[in-house]
């Protein structure tokens, strides 16, 4: 490995990047717009409004302690991101669901009550618990209010029932758990850790190109002349597009920051999340490489690249959930899935490093990145260096 | 290790019984071909006939379907990175890098060589005047013409002062005073010392530059000697007359 020949192939693919406008957009200005859009339209950019969502709720709880029923449609109310509108049947809740009068319709069950006191007698005897399930409907024409709304509910469930202290167990179920701070969270708070893994997912495309247009001019033929060996040529392009990834999403997380973007996570888990996407960010190169290696021309690049593209940016960033239970089971076998989840974790649970979810996510993110870029590395010195 | 006949006979280049096929095409045949140090050799040849082929096995980027290449002393698929410190090579298509100026792209190539940055920048000055695009050297390449681009690619590949320079077709779609300034610099490279493997399209250019020319048709070598006796040995005026005696007047494209 040489350095001066690193540092050559560095520079020249920084140049242009700079001086194609091309690239410059779809690296560095697609990303940047992407979070500007999304800040402005959903994030507390000039002022302090949020996303408001109006849901609709049935009560069937008219048993034994009602008072649960109402303190949880009080509670949901008082987040100030639901508004709340009480239903006596569900078919009218429904009916204005689909009309799109509502966003979401939330059903409490007839043993709703019995189920929270359950809990609150017996908190740690899960054997004693009455179970029941808080059913939830959706507008499936609202991608912001699936991925909005349910958090949100749960979150006050879990407050309602267990107050403060995490728990991993209750007797009351709705279906998709997560811990956030519901109350003074936007939508594109919920939509960055997303953005982020979305914004080096197109890395891939950029990384074909270069590799498909350098081969159909002649230079990759020609640089095969020179000394530097085929591992350097993919390792130089491999290290200059890693710098482009490192300046994609500083000005990424700059940007999101700067339209309003705000966190619960410190410093560490900052950096941490910076680091997981710069994993990421290998896999994309590693991608880009398979696409050059298969790819004859640049056009075809871009039609292969987004082969890789499309489901990493349907079923593993912030456009995933609000999809089908198969899609989102479908993301589990894309690694944006496990960058968009720890980043979820670390930046709006809050979650520390060290947690379990973000550890997994970090180790199979790792796993799978080093893989595809040797996989790449391989496919492209035998298939796609002239 | 650089073998004996590099040292004894100073023969840069060794080619024996060389072929090479792609698929049912067979690109050359039974090539055989020594050329020694400091010599300017030519390979002509029609379209299709082989020569780029048998440059691209020379630079060690194509293998031999059968055959062993010598190149400075070195084997080149054995020792194909010695072979390529010691060779500069010059594509037939101009590939430059149109986002970058033409200095930049020589100075690409020069680090691809580990050139030390004072020889670095002396050479690409030295090249930018020869080639007479010191005045353009900090505008970017898809901002030249076309005579300019393809001197910015034979600049490219000898930036690093190469042994062995192999040159395909540099001159070809250059206006005559492109070319003459072109042909200049090729004498004065072989004035250094540097041994230089030509191919041309221009019979005139063969006629003008080298030493000793070799035809290849269909892979074959059919013809090899100098100019003056080529044209004596086929009772020609000059080289284009032997050339269209041995190969035909039919046209042909590359296949």
């Amino acid at each position: 490995m040489n350095s001066e020949r690193m540092l050559a192939f560095t520079r020249k693919n920084l140049k242009q990047i700079v001086r194609e406008p091309a690239s410059l957009f779809l690296v560095i200005l697609f990303p940047v717009v992407l979070t500007l859009v999304f800040g402005i339209s959903f994030g507390g950019i000039g002022g302090e409004q949020s996303a408001v969502y109006d849901i609709g709720v049935v009560t069937l709880d008219a048993g034994t302690y009602p008072v649960w029923a109402l303190t949880f449609v009080d509670a949901l109310d008082s987040t100030e991101i639901l508004i709340i509108r009480r239903y006596e049947t569900l078919e009218a809740a429904q009916n204005d669901l689909i009309q799109g009068s509502v966003k979401a319709v939330l059903v409490i069950p007839e043993r709703f009550g019995e189920s929270c006191t359950s809990f609150v007698q017996a908190p740690e005897n899960p054997a004693l618990w009455v179970e029941s399930t808080v059913d939830l409907f959706l507008d499936s024409g609202s991608m912001f209010a699936t991925q909005a709304i349910p958090p949100i509910i749960q979150q006050v469930l879990t407050t309602l029932i267990a107050g403060e202290q995490p728990t991993v167990q209750l007797p009351v179920h709705l279906g998709i758990p997560s811990l956030v701070e519901a109350e003074s969270l936007t939508v594109f708070d919920y939509f960055t850790p997303g953005i982020f893994a979305f914004a080096v997912i197109f890395l891939t495309m950029i990384v074909a190109q270069t590799f498909t247009v350098d081969r159909e001019k002649g230079l990759l033929r020609r640089i095969n002349t020179t000394p530097a060996s085929p591992f350097e040529v993919i390792l130089g392009y491999t290290i200059s597009n890693m710098g482009l990834a490192v300046i994609q999403v500083a000005v990424v997380f700059a940007m999101a920051f700067l339209v309003g973007y705000s966190t619960p996570a410190g410093l560490p888990g900052l950096f941490f999340a910076f680091v997981i996407v710069m994993v990421f960010a290998l896999c994309s190169v590693g991608f880009g490489l398979i696409t050059a290696s298969i790819a004859k021309t640049p056009g075809a690049a871009t039609g292969i690249s987004f082969v890789f593209i499309v489901p990493q940016m349907f079923l593993g960033t912030f456009v995933s959930v609000g999809l089908s239970s198969v899609a989102q089971t479908a993301g589990k076998f894309v690694p944006s899935y496990y960058v968009t989840d720890a980043l979820t974790s670390l930046l709006l649970r809050g979650a520390p490093v060290t947690s379990q979810t973000v550890v997994l996510d970090f180790v199979v993110v790792t796993a799978v990145s080093i893989g595809v870029l040797m996989v790449g590395a391989l496919a492209f010195r035998r298939y796609g260096n002239t | 290790m650089r073998n004996h006949t590099f040292f004894v006979m100073q023969k840069v280049i060794i080619i024996e019984d060389l072929t090479k096929r792609f698929e049912d095409i067979t690109a050359i045949d039974h090539l055989t071909l020594e050329v020694p140090k400091g010599e300017l050799f030519g390979l002509l040849g029609p379209n299709g006939a082989g020569k780029t082929t048998t440059i691209n096995v020379l630079c060690g980027i194509l293998a031999p379907t059968s055959g062993k290449v010598m190149v400075g002393g070195y084997n080149v698929f054995t020792e194909p990175r010695k072979v390529k410190s010691l060779i500069g090579v010059c594509p037939q298509d101009t590939a430059v890098y149109d986002y970058l100026t033409g200095r930049e792209n020589i100075e690409f190539f020069g680090h691809l060589y580990n050139l030390p940055q004072e020889t670095l920048a002396r050479n690409s000055a030295d090249l930018l005047q020869k080639m007479e695009l010191t005045d353009h050297q900090n505008r970017r390449v898809s901002k030249y013409s076309g005579g300019m681009r393809r001197r910015i690619n034979l600049a490219m590949a000898l930036v690093h002062s190469p042994e062995i320079a192999f040159l395909d077709e540099p001159t070809v779609a250059m206006d005559p005073q492109s070319r003459h300034a072109v042909w200049d610099f090729i004498r004065e490279q072989k004035s250094q010392g540097k041994t230089i493997i030509l191919t041309t399209h221009y019979m005139e250019e063969a006629e003008e530059l080298c030493d000793r020319v070799g035809i290849i048709d269909y892979g074959r070598l059919i013809a090899f000697g100098s100019p003056a006796e080529l044209r004596q040995k086929y009772n020609a005026e000059n080289l284009e007359d032997v050339f269209i005696q041995l190969t035909g007047r039919r046209i042909r494209e590359a296949v």
